[in-house]
């Protein structure tokens, strides 16, 4: 998932509650699923906009850093592989949008959010790709934290939402191990080789650690996601299993995780380890990320220089109505 | 060289750096569903590059990637419409028509090729392209008819790639010995089909087609490609070039 930092709009309590909303929450305590007709509470509707938004504009940005690599693909395969996967990604954004939508609001008002910075997408887009072991990286790391967080989203209780996650995950799984294939191809191969893939690892591991967002106790939000089942697990949970899932998969990989403190605890049957640069994260989500800048100007560009192309689309769909209606 | 291995260079190069071009989209099309359609097409013509490619690696001892990737300019034999730049939207989408409407008849022709291997080929391709030009006609009918601006920019559009597209059209000693030995359809048997596709749709598209037949030569039989070409191949080849022996 790269949604960080949702704020909530509700956080009531139990005697604070309309009936409306303490049966609102009754469904969602007996795990039933929510659908766009039913009555929800504004700050629902409005928490989830906000996160499925962020969630959709992360896949549309996300499309970018890896793009970087679509036309420097070293064979033919990699390439198909690589357009692809970006192919998916794209996929993914519309299936968000579409169910953000169905919460109402347009894909082109949260396109324009988007455009004037006031929805965000996850940190990690704001990253570059520097070399052919990032885009390994770039699945192995990103798309493997991503779906630490989504399994648990097909669970959600807004529908459209959780219906969206369970196609999403499919190929969220299929993406994470192209992503090791590279990097084992990559941490076996020549002296340059193996080079690139520690110093993906390197740039890579804490930024993806950060895709978890902030520690839980910081996150005054979260509480209240978790009571509506639009945020399932805690931060600090999710980010414990993804690093106890990949240092051994580094250590298959014969590189070495970028951290001085890494060990294993014996008694919490998991990993110590440092924590990523909290200021950093957050400056990186205010669009201080090294490629922030990069990523909004071409999403800008993108838009602008696309206008021509939807005005004309609409208007030709116009004409071709009025024509059809005239011929009647 | 080996007719069949010549013909599958043609179409694989064809397929290889327009769907290269295609790809360079990647992330900046004007709207999220062109973002996809986009990609698609780019891996349907990478699919078939892999599949020229590796018949024309068949015939002179090399692989597919061998031949994408470490071949300079003078080696390659697309035609050179498709090694042309993006420039707009409009211009993407009006050389992807001229190329599908010859592709297209091209496949169709070589569905019957006497050579087995060639056939097998033409009739997986001709099913992804006959989409490939349904949509591009769709397109250059919407963005011809759509507004003021986006009439002008299809006319110019059109009017800039118009001496790169009848290089297809003009048969040279390859095309004529492919034709004798019923590899490939006769050039010049393509040029009806083609002409009639374009005049429906762009006269549909209200747009006018130029009146000069003059066409730039050179790609297809690799003696003057466009100085595009070899900026193109400075990105999609560096990898290759630069780690030499490398597996990825």
């Amino acid at each position: 998932m790269y949604a960080q930092m949702i704020k909530s709009e509700g956080g009531k309590s139990r005697e604070e509650m309309s009936p409306e909303e303490a049966a609102f929450q009754d469904r969602i305590d007996a795990g039933e699923t929510i659908e766009p007709q039913d009555w929800m509470p504004e700050g629902y509707r409005k928490t989830l906009i906000r996160q499925i938004g962020q969630h959709a504009h992360s896949e549309i940005v996300g499309q970018l850093p890896e793009g970087n690599w679509v036309t420097r693909a070293p064979t033919l395969e990699r390439k198909a592989i690589l357009l692809a996967k970006v192919q998916d990604e794209a996929g993914h954004g519309l299936y968000l949008y579409c169910a953000a939508e169905t919460l109402g609001i347009s894909r082109d008002d949260m396109t324009e959010q988007l455009l004037s910075g006031r929805m965000k997408y996850s940190s990690i887009f704001n990253y570059p790709t520097l070399s052919w072991a990032d885009i390994g990286a770039v699945g192995w790391l990103v798309d493997g934290a991503a779906i630490m967080n989504q399994v648990p989203l097909q669970r959600t209780s807004y529908g459209p939402y959780s219906r969206a996650m369970i196609r999403i995950c499919k190929e969220e799984s299929f993406h994470q191990r192209q992503g090791f294939d590279i990097m084992m191809k990559m941490a076996k191969g020549t002296e340059a080789q193996r080079r690139m893939a520690q110093d993906a690892l390197d740039r890579f591991w804490y930024p993806s650690l950060m895709m978890f967002g902030p520690s839980d106790a910081e996150s005054v939000h979260s509480a209240q996601n978790m009571a509506w089942r639009i945020k399932i697990n805690g931060n600090d949970e999710l980010r414990q299993k993804f690093v106890d899932q990949t240092v051994p998969q580094a250590e298959f990989l014969g590189l070495k995780v970028p951290d001085e403190h890494l060990k294993w605890n014996e008694e919490k049957g998991g990993y110590d380890f440092s924590e990523p640069d909290w200021e950093e994260f957050f400056a990186v989500l205010k669009g201080a990320g090294p490629e922030s800048a990069e990523r909004m100007k071409a999403r800008r560009d993108a838009w602008d220089d696309g206008q021509w192309v939807r005005d004309a689309m609409t208007a030709h769909a116009e004409k071709k109505s009025a024509r059809r209606e005239a011929a009647e | 060289m080996d007719p069949v291995g010549a013909l599958a260079l043609r179409m694989g190069d064809n397929a290889l750096i327009l769907g290269h071009r295609v790809s360079e989209w990647c992330g900046h099309a004007p709207v999220l569903e062109e973002d996809i359609a986009l990609a698609n097409i780019a891996l349907d013509l990478i699919g078939q590059a892999q599949l020229w490619l590796g018949l024309a690696g068949e015939v002179d001892g090399r692989s597919a990637d061998e031949l994408a990737f470490l071949r300079d300019t003078w080696d390659f034999r697309c035609l050179l419409l498709v090694e042309q730049p993006n420039g707009d939207f409009g211009r993407t989408v009006m050389r992807q028509f001229l190329f599908d409407a010859w592709h297209v008849e091209m496949l169709r022709g070589m569905c019957g090729s006497s050579e087995p291997r060639v056939s097998e080929i033409a009739q997986k391709a001709v099913r992804e392209v006959e989409y490939h030009l349904e949509r591009s006609s769709a397109q250059v009918i919407a963005l011809g008819d759509g507004t003021e601006e986006s009439h002008a920019r299809m006319q110019a559009a059109l009017e800039w790639l118009w001496p790169w597209a009848g290089e297809a059209l003009a048969a040279d000693p390859v095309d004529v010995a492919l034709a004798e030995a019923g590899i490939a359809p006769a050039v010049e048997d393509l040029r009806p089909g083609w002409e009639a596709t374009l005049r429906a749709v762009l006269g549909e598209a209200t747009l006018t087609i130029p009146e000069s037949d003059f066409a730039h030569r050179g790609g297809k039989d690799g003696k003057r490609h466009s100085e595009a070409l070899g900026h193109l191949l400075t990105q999609m080849q560096w990898l290759q070039r630069a780690y030499p022996g490398a597996e990825w």
